[in-house]
């Protein structure tokens, strides 16, 4: 009964979301909200999507992958060339987009997936840089110049994927497939001891995280006029890895206030790139030192609703045998 | 085919950089099971003080490696104090992740106080003339590097196998705390591996910038991401494997630049990590270790 309570929970928020969202295109459509918060937005959500399904990979299923931006540039690049050459529509493109990052995430994820820790996070990093490589010596898709893009991103197809995302990503974990891949994070022998096919989660995990990313990638593609190479480089992947961190890795709501608190203080910061990274490092090392859970810890925002009730299984005792 | 042997001289002298990198990260690999990602950052600063210690103190260019690899000792021991000490019995994520954020703190530190912009290694200092070998020229830049870096393996070699300091280190990278029960000073022997470690990226940085000249604060990112594929590739924790890897990685890279790919320079060392992780990920060098349950 317990997660029925949960569940309900999640649900509410769900609803509250869409409402706001309604909220917030009324808002764009009359013009109150200027283009600066428009573009806020539209980041946000983007990172939104990233962070959740980079947390679908490391939190929930406990493989450090650090080429997250890999699967962004897929999506972005073949979403602009579906929009731009192909001239189909949107929608279209961003399945596509997705998809072709899913099918990348299995051709990697397969073999790579065999390896743990710190070399599973070093050939995803292997991973992120080959695809900026290939992009960049591609001439179809304008090579080191880049590809411009018309502007097709707009609010309800935004909130719409990272609404879709959410509740994926969400149902995904409180299924049995995600209750096997909280199994593998938490000991990966016991799990296979216990008759899971350790392999199959972990690539489907990679895959499903692979293809939001993809989404976001199409989302990114049409918001930002132009995509190059040299935006989705390994830094890119590290911005999403500190979304993740920094909201805890075993919360998926740390992920969402990770990717709006974070978009935001970097908006306002752009006009000083370098004392933004100055900040974002000092954070970063400042929170593995004194609080290495991250802001959310392993609570969820649902839980927020019930005080004072334990709200799920798993670890009561706040141990953190995380990842690694 | 003497542009060949030319490619391949070029391929050495890269090479050999890579390795002086990659014996860093291998050692302090060998020694707390860290990426230390700041590395290929105190690469870069070691060229920095190189460059300053050449432009602004009038020094030569063995007093200002000196110099440099000294500062980077102490640079690499400061890092590993503040750092990564306190997260020594933390999960492996928050110990990779504070190393990313350090690195990303020397980059944009470095950033933040000097400018973004490039410095240029004044020409004319290397002691040495280019030398021709049937047909084939060596740069004397080349050649600076190449006794720069055997000298300096040999010296590794001399402190790991024949010193106190160096055995200390070994017995801490088998077991530390069997280490610490024979009466070793964990904490000591690991501050010297980072020492030594940083003093070659920092050797390393100064021969990098007179080689290529050009110096900049992100310079450390891709060489240090290579040296570390170098060192996968010899077999991580392998002092010989690192040296191996390095040079092994630079004749490649020369080599695809030769045959006309020079745009996919950068994406073949990772294609050679990818491969080399997936079909034998002890490295070249190493042993199989079976996982105890």
């Amino acid at each position: 009964m317990k997660l029925g309570k949960h569940v309900k929970g999640f649900w509410l928020s769900i609803v509250l979301a869409v409402i706001f969202s309604i909220i917030i295109q009324f808002l764009i459509s009359g013009g109150t909200l200027n283009s600066f918060y428009v573009n806020t937005l539209f980041s946000i959500g983007i990172n939104i999507i990233l962070a959740v399904s980079l947390h679908l990979i490391i939190g929930i299923t406990g493989q450090f992958s650090i080429g997250h931006a890999g699967f962004l540039a897929i999506g972005a690049y073949i979403s602009a060339i579906i929009t731009m050459k192909l001239t189909l529509p949107f929608p279209v493109a961003l399945l596509a987009g997705g998809a072709s990052a899913a099918v990348a995430g299995l051709i990697i994820g397969i073999p790579t997936l065999r390896l743990r820790g710190d070399y599973l996070a070093i050939a995803t990093l292997g991973f992120g840089e080959i695809m900026r490589i290939v992009f960049l010596n591609i001439d179809y898709v304008g090579g080191a110049s880049g590809m411009t893009v018309t502007h097709l991103t707009t609010w309800p197809w935004l909130i719409s994927c990272v609404l879709i995302t959410i509740i994926v990503i969400v149902n995904f974990t409180n299924s049995t497939h995600g209750r096997a891949c909280l199994a593998i994070r938490e000991n990966e022998i016991a799990a296979d001891a216990m008759g899971i096919n350790t392999t199959y989660y972990k690539v489907m995990a990679f895959v499903i995280g692979a293809f939001f990313a993809g989404v976001a990638g199409g989302l990114h593609a049409h918001n930002f006029y132009i995509i190059q190479p040299a935006n989705f480089g390994f830094l890119k992947s590290f911005d999403i890895l500190i979304l993740v961190v920094i909201g805890g890795l075993e919360s998926m709501s740390g992920s969402v206030i990770a990717a709006i608190l974070l978009t935001i203080i970097s908006t306002f910061l752009s006009n000083y790139p370098e004392v933004r990274m100055v900040i974002y490092s000092l954070v970063l090392i400042v929170m593995m030192l004194f609080r290495p859970q991250g802001l959310m810890g392993t609570k969820e925002f649902t839980s927020f609703f019930k005080v004072g009730k334990s709200t799920k299984g798993g670890s009561q005792d706040g141990s953190k045998h995380t990842v690694a | 085919m003497e542009q060949l042997i030319q490619q391949l001289v070029n391929g050495i002298s890269l090479g050999s950089i890579y390795a002086l990198i990659a014996l860093g990260y291998t050692m302090v690999y060998g020694i707390v099971k860290l990426i230390n990602f700041a590395h290929g950052d105190v690469f870069m600063v070691g060229a920095f003080i190189g460059f300053y210690s050449i432009t602004i103190l009038d020094l030569g260019i063995f007093p200002a490696l000196l110099i440099s690899m000294a500062a980077c000792a102490l640079f690499g021991v400061l890092i590993e104090r503040i750092a990564y000490k306190p997260l020594r019995n933390a999960t492996r994520i928050a110990a990779l992740i504070t190393a990313i954020g350090v690195s990303l703190f020397i980059e944009y530190g470095t950033i933040y106080i000097r400018g973004a912009q490039p410095e240029a290694y004044p020409n004319g200092i290397v002691p040495l003339k280019s030398i021709e070998i049937l047909g084939v020229k060596i740069s004397g830049q080349s050649l600076l590097i190449l006794a720069v870096s055997i000298f300096l393996m040999i010296l590794l070699q001399f402190i790991v196998y024949k010193t106190k300091i160096g055995k200390a280190m070994r017995a801490v990278s088998h077991d530390q705390d069997a280490a610490k029960l024979m009466g070793i000073n964990v904490n000591n022997t690991i501050s010297a591996t980072f020492a030594i470690g940083s003093a070659l990226a920092g050797a390393a940085g100064v021969v990098f910038g007179i080689y290529y000249t050009k110096i900049e604060p992100l310079m450390g990112i891709i060489p240090g991401l290579k040296a570390f594929v170098a060192a996968v590739l010899g077999g991580i924790g392998i002092i010989p494997g690192a040296m191996a890897g390095g040079l092994l990685l630079g004749v490649i890279e020369a080599l695809v630049s030769a045959a006309g790919f020079s745009l996919w320079r950068d994406g073949v060392a990772f294609v050679v990590l990818i491969l080399i992780l997936i079909f034998r990920p002890a490295g070249l060098f190493g042993k199989n270790v079976r996982e105890k349950v």
